[in-house]
Parts: C-alpha cells; sequence; structure tokens
C-alpha cells in the first residue's frame, strides 16, 4: 500500500490541453465552501481517482446553479445564472454532469432542459451503483463491521426524483445492518432545509424540522446517520448535537462510507 | 305521464346544472394558462393507475380501502343510474337487460357495492362523528367544513340505502307476483325476506318509492356537489388525467423571465425599451386571477382529506403553512371574486387579494418545497408550485423577502454561490489531498 497525491482535474486546463474527459463533476457551492461537506467532495473525488473515472471541475468558474434563489421565488436571478451555466457547460462541449448535492442534480437534469441546457446529469448514488453493476466497483461488507445505518432520503432525489433504490443499494452492500426510520422513501420526512430554508430562521412553530427528524433517527438504533445532501448533512449534524448524541451516533455522506469502506 | 314528470324532473336538473357549470366555465377563463394538454397515453395510464387504481389512496392503507371501495362502488352503481334515467325516460323497465350475462353482473355488483358502500360511509361518519382525526383539524377546517362534509356522507348514506330498498323490493315483488326479473341481486335477495306475505301491489308501490327517491337523491346530490368539496366526486378523475406529468422536483420555466434575460444579455437588446403594446402580465401570483387553471382545477378537485397537512414538515412542527388551507382558499377567493370578474370584467377589483387576505407571507416562506404534499395528495394536486409562484410574486413584483433570503440573493449575483465566499477559494477543498492505494 502506498499514498498518492490526488490532483483534481480543472476543465479549463483540461480542455486547453485538448482534453475531454467523461464527465463534468458538478461540485456544488456547499462543496466548494462548507467545511463538513468539502470532506463529503474528497471522499467522492477518491473514489473517482480508484474508478480511473477521466473528469474535470470548473474550480473558479462554477457558479451557483441559482436553486435557492429559484425557490426563493427569485426567477430572473435564477435564470440568470443558469443561462450562464449553460453558456460555459457549451463552451467546454460537455456533455455529461455528475454531481453530488441534490439540490443541483434536480435543478441540472429538470429545470435546465427548459432554458437550453440538455445534458446528461448524473447522481453520484446512480453512478456508484451502475460501477457496482458493471463490478468495476467491490466493496468488502464487513469492511464497516457490519455498523447499523439508517438512511435519511433527501427530498430532491425521493420525492423529486424518484431515486429510492440506488442509495440503498449501495448502502447494502457497506453493512448488512441497514434500518429504515418509520418516515421513509417517499413519506421520508424533509430535514427542514429544503426551499432555501437553509439560508433563513425558521418560521414560528414549535419545534424544528430537523430534530423531528433526527428524532426519527434515533428511534432506530443506528449509529450512522447516512445522508446524501449537504443541507441534509448540516441539518442532522445539528440534530444530533442539539439532542447531545455526538457520542452514540455520527452523521456521514453515502459517500464518506463508501470512501471508508475501501480504504482510501 | 310519469315519463312526462320524469323528463321534466330531469331538465331541471341539467338545467341548474348547466347555469352552475357555465359559471365555473367562465371562472376559468380569468385564469391563466398551465402546461399544454398533451400526451394523451400518459395521461391515460396515470388515471388507470391513481384514480381507478386508487393507488396513492391506498398510501394510507386501512381507511384508503374504503375510500377505494365507495369509489369503485361509484363507478358501478352509475350504470345502474344510467339505465335508471332511459327506464325513466321511456318507460322501460330494465333498459340494459338485453346485455344479457354482463347486466346480470352490473346489477349484482351494483348491488353488493350499494352495501360495502353504505358500511364505508357509516366507518367514515362514525370517524368524523366520534373519533378525533387530527387530520381533520386545523385552521382551515371550519364547523362549515365538517358540516359539509357530513350532509355529504348522510346523502350518500341515504343513496345507498334507496338503492338496496329498491332492489329488494324489485325481488320481493318478483317474487310475490311471479314476474320475471331481470339481473342478479345477491344482497337483496336477504333483505326481500322483509315483504315476504305483502301484497304484490304493496311491493310494487314501495319499489316505486325508492325507485323515485333514489333518482331524485342522485339529481339533489349533483347539483349540491359542485358547491360543497365533494365537488370532489366529479372533479377528480378529471384532475388526475390533467395531472402534471414533470417530475415533482421540477419548477415550470417562467418564460416572460426568460425574454427579459435573454434581452439582457445580448448586447444588441440590452438597452431597448420593451415595446408598449405587449401586455406586461404580473409575475407570480397574487390574486386568483393570476393562478393557472391547473390551480384552480387543483382547488375544485380537493376534498379537503388533509392528507397533504398531516405530511407537511412545516405543519407537523407547529408553523403555520398548512398546503390544504392554500389549495382551499384559492377557491374560496376565487368564489368571492368570481361573480364581480363575470360582472366587471378582469379589471375589477374589491381592494383584497389571494395572497395576505387568504395566504399570509408567513405560510409562503415556511415552505420547504419538499413535495410529501404533493407526493401524498390522491389526486395529485400540486401545492409547491403555486407557493413558489407567491413566492415568486412577493420577490419580483414587491421586492419583499426574508432579510436572509434578500442578502443570498444578492451574494449570489455577486460571488455567485449563496454563502459570502470568493469565487478564488472554489479549489481550496482540493488543497493536500492524499489517499491510499492498495495495489494488487
Amino acid at each position: 500500500m502506498k499514498t498518492i497525491k490526488v490532483e483534481v482535474p480543472v476543465m479549463a486546463e483540461v480542455f486547453a490541453r485538448g482534453e475531454r474527459p467523461e464527465y463534468l463533476f458538478w461540485v456544488g457551492c456547499a462543496g466548494a465552501f462548507d467545511d463538513r461537506y468539502k470532506k463529503v467532495v474528497r471522499a467522492f473525488v477518491k473514489i473517482l481517482t480508484h474508478l480511473g473515472t477521466t473528469y474535470a471541475v470548473l474550480g473558479k468558474e462554477e457558479s451557483c446553479t441559482g436553486d435557492p434563489a429559484r425557490r426563493a421565488g427569485n426567477e430572473m436571478l435564477y435564470q440568470m445564472q443558469a443561462l450562464k451555466n449553460i453558456e460555459l457547460f457549451k463552451a467546454y462541449e460537455v456533455k455529461k454532469i455528475l454531481t453530488i448535492c441534490p439540490h443541483c442534480f434536480n435543478i441540472l437534469k429538470n429545470e435546465y432542459p427548459d432554458l437550453g441546457g440538455n445534458f446528461e446529469v448524473i447522481n453520484y448514488l446512480q453512478f456508484i451503483d451502475d460501477q457496482m453493476e458493471k463490478r468495476k466497483l467491490t466493496t468488502d461488507i464487513k469492511a464497516l463491521n457490519n455498523i447499523r445505518i439508517t438512511y435519511h432520503d433527501p427530498c430532491y432525489l425521493g420525492r423529486a426524483n424518484d431515486i429510492y433504490r440506488e442509495p440503498r443499494k449501495v448502502l447494502k452492500s457497506l453493512t448488512a445492518n441497514l434500518v429504515e426510520m418509520h418516515r421513509n422513501k417517499s413519506f421520508a420526512l424533509c430535514c427542514g432545509a429544503g426551499g432555501a430554508q437553509m439560508f433563513k430562521e425558521a418560521e414560528k412553530g414549535d419545534k424544528e424540522v430537523f430534530i423531528e427528524r433526527t428524532e426519527d433517527a434515533l428511534k432506530t438504533g443506528a449509529k450512522i446517520i447516512a445522508t446524501a445532501c449537504p443541507f441534509c448533512m448540516t441539518m442532522m449534524t445539528d440534530g444530533i448535537k442539539y439532542k447531545n448524541k455526538e457520542e452514540e451516533i455520527k452523521n456521514y455522506d453515502i459517500a464518506e462510507l463508501l470512501a471508508m469502506s475501501l480504504d482510501l | 305521464m310519469r315519463q312526462l314528470i320524469f323528463a321534466i324532473t330531469l331538465l331541471i336538473t341539467l338545467g341548474i346544472f348547466a347555469f352552475t357549470i357555465s359559471r365555473i366555465i367562465r371562472y376559468f377563463s380569468f385564469t391563466r394558462a398551465a402546461f399544454p394538454v398533451k400526451n394523451f397515453g400518459a395521461r391515460f395510464r396515470v388515471m388507470l393507475n391513481i384514480a381507478f387504481g386508487q393507488t396513492k389512496i391506498f398510501r394510507m392503507p386501512v381507511i384508503g380501502f374504503f375510500h377505494a371501495l365507495v369509489f369503485w362502488g361509484f363507478c358501478v352503481i352509475l350504470i345502474g343510474s344510467v339505465e335508471m334515467v332511459i327506464d325513466g325516460l321511456f318507460g322501460t323497465e330494465k333498459a340494459l337487460k338485453t346485455l344479457g350475462v354482463l347486466h346480470d353482473i352490473i346489477m349484482a355488483s351494483g348491488d353488493i357495492f350499494g352495501l360495502l358502500v353504505a358500511i364505508s360511509i357509516i366507518i367514515f361518519l362514525f370517524r368524523r362523528l366520534f373519533l378525533h382525526v387530527k387530520r381533520f383539524q386545523g385552521i382551515e377546517m371550519k364547523h362549515i367544513s365538517h358540516v359539509d362534509a357530513n350532509i355529504a356522507l348522510s346523502m350518500i348514506l341515504l343513496l345507498m340505502i334507496s338503492l338496496l330498498g329498491m332492489n329488494a323490493a324489485y325481488v320481493g315483488y318478483n317474487n310475490a307476483s311471479g314476474e320475471p326479473g331481470y339481473g342478479m341481486y345477491p344482497v337483496s335477495v336477504i333483505l326481500s325476506g322483509l315483504f315476504t306475505g305483502m301484497m304484490p301491489s304493496t311491493i310494487r308501490t314501495t319499489y316505486e318509492i325508492f325507485w323515485w327517491a333514489h333518482i331524485l337523491l342522485i339529481f339533489v346530490f349533483a347539483n349540491i356537489l359542485p358547491y360543497s368539496k365533494h365537488f370532489h366526486v366529479f372533479m377528480s378523475v378529471p384532475n388526475v388525467f390533467l395531472s402534471r406529468l414533470e417530475p415533482l422536483g421540477k419548477l415550470p420555466n417562467m418564460d416572460n423571465v426568460t425574454r427579459e434575460v435573454r434581452l439582457m444579455f445580448n448586447p444588441d437588446t440590452a438597452f431597448t425599451v420593451p415595446a408598449a403594446d405587449v401586455p406586461v402580465e404580473r409575475f407570480g401570483v397574487k390574486d386568483v386571477e393570476d393562478v393557472t387553471w391547473k390551480n384552480y382545477f387543483d382547488s375544485l378537485s380537493c376534498t379537503q382529506c388533509g392528507r397533504c397537512t398531516s405530511v407537511c414538515p412545516a405543519n407537523i412542527t407547529g408553523k403555520k403553512l398548512s398546503p390544504r388551507k392554500v389549495i382551499m382558499d384559492v377557491r374560496a377567493r376565487m368564489k368571492e371574486k368570481g361573480p364581480g370578474l363575470v360582472r366587471r370584467g378582469k379589471d375589477y377589483s374589491d381592494n383584497k387579494s389571494l395572497l395576505r387576505d387568504y395566504i399570509s407571507e408567513e405560510e409562503l416562506w415556511a415552505c420547504t418545497t419538499c413535495n410529501a404534499c404533493a407526493k401524498e395528495c390522491p389526486i395529485n394536486i400540486n401545492h409547491p408550485t403555486l407557493i413558489v409562484d407567491m413566492r415568486r410574486y412577493l420577490v419580483m413584483e414587491e421586492g419583499s423577502a426574508p432579510g436572509e433570503l434578500k442578502a443570498v440573493f444578492s451574494t449570489i449575483e455577486n460571488n455567485g454561490a449563496p454563502w459570502q465566499y470568493s469565487p478564488e477559494d472554489r479549489l481550496l477543498w482540493t488543497k493536500d489531498l492524499e489517499m491510499k492505494v492498495h495495489s494488487l
């Protein structure tokens, strides 16, 4: 075993060399700026490297998809962001886009086509599932000692895009002890951060949504809450802290769990 | 004589119904365009699956089962009602008997479902009157909503009692008089025991009374429905057929904004003033004439079951938002403003609006756009697109939004991210990234 340095390819440089990577990896703002979520992106890049996938990131040229603006009603700002991004994708002859953030995934996949941006948009869990299906990626189910994991469905993968199977399939290859919360799949409760709620205080009520959801997760007795969305991660991590359960239960993204089990 | 009375009654019924519907169609004319209705194959599949298959109502399996019984029962019994109308108009008896075995099956299943629907309705009434169902509570559930529900349920129960009474008397009369009967009535055969020993003519009169009671109840019910939340009975199947077929996560594009943004981005047109003769359409939804025909259709189809609100994360945690209320408000506001719009035209104003007078900003900003409501709705009502449309009005027409969100807008505009970091720092996460390689 040896340790190597991972250089993340940047589109502008790669493109200038005349190379056309298979995927544009869309990092997203949380991946670029949220300290906790940066670890998720790093884990995923390790997986890409492990698989030998050719990809590049936009780096400094990446700009918000416009999702929080759009869901907060600022259609004008969203469309300005979207049109700029679409032009950039076209300039780099992008065909396939890999995303980890479900909000970016949804907007790139479902909403950019209305503005002339037609690309094949793939969520990382679909991608990993596909790699496993093709036997390019094999995991050892005992690598994580069959730790009990519960999966929190992000609304923008689940209900918004009917992706329930892939995350569970990946997780089942990492542990034989995957447990469901009582509200799961299309019945899953939101973490409370969608629709631009991430960036504002919640309206007056008698409870925070993320606490209600964290309680669902705690009831399963799981040691790990697996998430697949940067906003869900912030919310679940906050929920664990609020409940003072940081010793008993941890929050990891599926990409991190996979990288851990592969010992990358 | 009997036929004449029937024909007049039917004409009055259809007349009132046509009047009600024409008014509702006028109301639709004030609404905005939504998606184009095409892709009929997919629409039929959705209708068969969700409406006739009742698949979404089964998301709550126990009570959903009883609803499905009522729905399927209505479908079968409807054929029997059509036969009654033919009989009434032409003086025939069991006009559809020419269908032979099929007629037997229709009558038999109508008879069985008559009982099943009656049982289900008794369960529903019992639940509403004596059990505390959280879903039926909430700020939008006024006294009138509960009265409306109980009246409709009682009417359905009466419909079923008159149906079974009619069938039982029919079988009883045929047994007593020896005249041939048509159709099979597995439940009413048992009930017909009540008529043993009675004069055939008495049984015949009883049959006539039940027959008229049943058909008149149908006529009255049909004309009450459009004014009740139970308009659902007519509207829900078409509403499912007219579903938005896009993934739930997708919001409809605002093409008027696209035109403006493209003008802005094109250096040749960036500074031109838009042509004055193009009517300026309000961005987003402020009042009921800004909603799409589909939003209004949704509101007429909603039967206030509250499944949407019961799964709403905002509502569960005590916030003011209730998706059911948003949909009910659209209908209530059209009911209030519609007549004025009809009389005085599209520019009519009563100095009120859907936004604020009905739906507060606090409700709108509490939505997480998680789509739990839309997923849960048994008839595919879409609440989040309407909520976002109202936010669009607030933000783009009034510049009003919670302060933190305004800050997010300017950060996205200036830094291309919802957080205040420079685009220059977008690659910091790649620093010192190392991984282990397990060579074989």
